[in-house]
């Protein structure tokens, strides 16, 4: 049987692909924020997880103004990385689990969560800026990856109770997966960032480490955030955070915390990851 | 069983989302009025199509259906005013990037502060929220 054995909630901003990309990763800017992510690249490299879950957000990039799904999976066999404008950044093609992908799309549709499929699909920073952070430069990713693609960018965006919810019905449906796979999911986006109009660079350390706290729980009041205090408080990129909920709904009511590291700034935006694992 | 939660009233939601400082949120209003902008900006991330652009910015605009406000905004570079003509910033990237820009730089031309400005308020913790959280409450 396949199971979710631990939940990462990550930021994904761009810049640290290209940090990693252009070798910047020890220099004064970076090097804190890389350090903080050390002991997680150490223990990713230990749990090897045969497939990741991996909850992002499309920057427009697969996606433009004309479809807008607010849950899109990938269901394909690999993906490449997408040109943002600067040419796709230099990292191996994702390799898709098209079988456990099937199934999940298959149980959450029966489930009630009405999924988008997507066959073929280049994949941006959201995705591949974690990837490099939990596994540095390997020549190969070390993991299969379905990408599972949240709208947090027009609104109405999906509530944090829907984002949970959709995280507790992703649970079920690895577990009703008859191979025996070590899956993790990993939430990203966030944390605080604000990246338009006057209000722009708006950071709230205080606010983002309260979330963390939450997210170490063993509650749900999570769910019940709406999106303007995310807006008010973090910025109206820190809605992100909402993708966070479904690593975290998929983890069950008690988890434990390996790892928790946050960071101001990077850009214009607060790192911040955390490592969790079912109790 | 997952508690009953009251489920928004989308007038309400929408007129929340209008009271954040210096914040244009990306509502389906603006998502429709902005649609052949971002759709633009989004053809930009194709090589050849950033080189037809270089070449003759004014030309490859005049082959999209953009308002001339819209054009003008987008010569200038005037992110604010593309954001109010419905420019989402994920799709405006595609033009910093196209310019060489790198994407804080491009962002703090929406403020009030030169870059160095900006980029010194983020090292020393970014904005505070404090009295840019609600336009009517004034918090």
């Amino acid at each position: 049987m396949a199971r979710i054995t631990a939940g990462v909630g990550s930021s994904h901003v761009p810049l640290l692909g290209v940090a990693v990309d252009q070798g910047k990763w020890q220099d004064d800017y970076f090097g804190p924020i890389f350090k903080g992510y050390e002991w997680t690249r150490e223990w990713e490299a230990r749990e090897k997880p045969d497939v990741v879950i991996l909850v992002y957000n499309d920057h427009a990039s697969a996606f433009d103004a004309n479809i807008i799904p607010t849950f899109a999976i990938g269901c394909g066999e690999h993906y490449k990385s997408a040109d943002e404008g600067w040419g796709p950044r230099p990292v191996p093609d994702v390799e898709g689990h098209a079988d456990l992908a099937w199934h999940i799309a298959q149980s959450l549709i029966l489930d009630d969560f009405d999924m988008t499929i997507i066959n073929e699909m280049d994949v941006d920073h959201g995705l591949t800026v974690p990837l490099s952070m939990m596994f540095g430069q390997p020549e190969k990713w070390p993991c299969k990856v379905v990408p599972l693609a949240v709208n947090v960018v027009t609104y109405p965006v999906p509530s944090g109770n829907r984002c949970w919810a959709l995280g507790e019905a992703i649970k079920r449906a690895v577990e009703s997966f008859p191979e025996d796979l070590n899956v993790q999911i990993w939430g990203t986006g966030g944390m605080s960032h604000q990246l338009q109009g006057p209000r722009a660079g708006l950071l709230n350390r205080e606010w983002d480490n309260k979330f963390l706290d939450m997210l170490e729980a063993d509650n749900d009041d999570l769910r019940w955030i709406p999106h303007i205090e995310y807006l008010r408080e973090t910025g109206s990129e820190g809605i992100e955070m909402v993708m966070w909920l479904i690593m975290r709904g998929a983890l069950g009511t008690k988890v434990n915390r390996l790892n928790r590291h946050y960071h101001i700034p990077c850009s214009n935006t607060a790192i911040g990851h955390i490592v969790l694992v079912p109790d | 069983m997952t508690p009953e939660t009251p489920k928004q009233n989308i007038h309400e939601y929408l007129a929340e989302l209008d009271d954040i400082p210096g914040t244009r949120i990306y509502t389906a209003a603006r998502a429709r009025k902005g649609y052949w902008i971002n759709q633009f900006a989004m053809s930009l991330m194709k090589a050849e199509n950033r080189a037809r652009f270089k070449a003759d910015e004014r030309a490859y605009l005049d082959e999209w259906n953009i308002s001339e406000a819209a054009k003008q905004a987008l010569l200038a570079r005037d992110y604010n005013t593309l954001l109010d003509l419905g420019g989402n910033v994920y799709f405006l990237s595609k033009l910093f990037s196209s310019d060489g820009l790198p994407f804080a730089e491009a962002v703090s031309t929406m403020t009030d502060m030169t870059w160095p400005e900006y980029r010194q308020m983020m090292l020393d913790g970014g904005r505070s929220p404090q009295g840019n959280r609600s336009i009517k409450g004034g918090y």
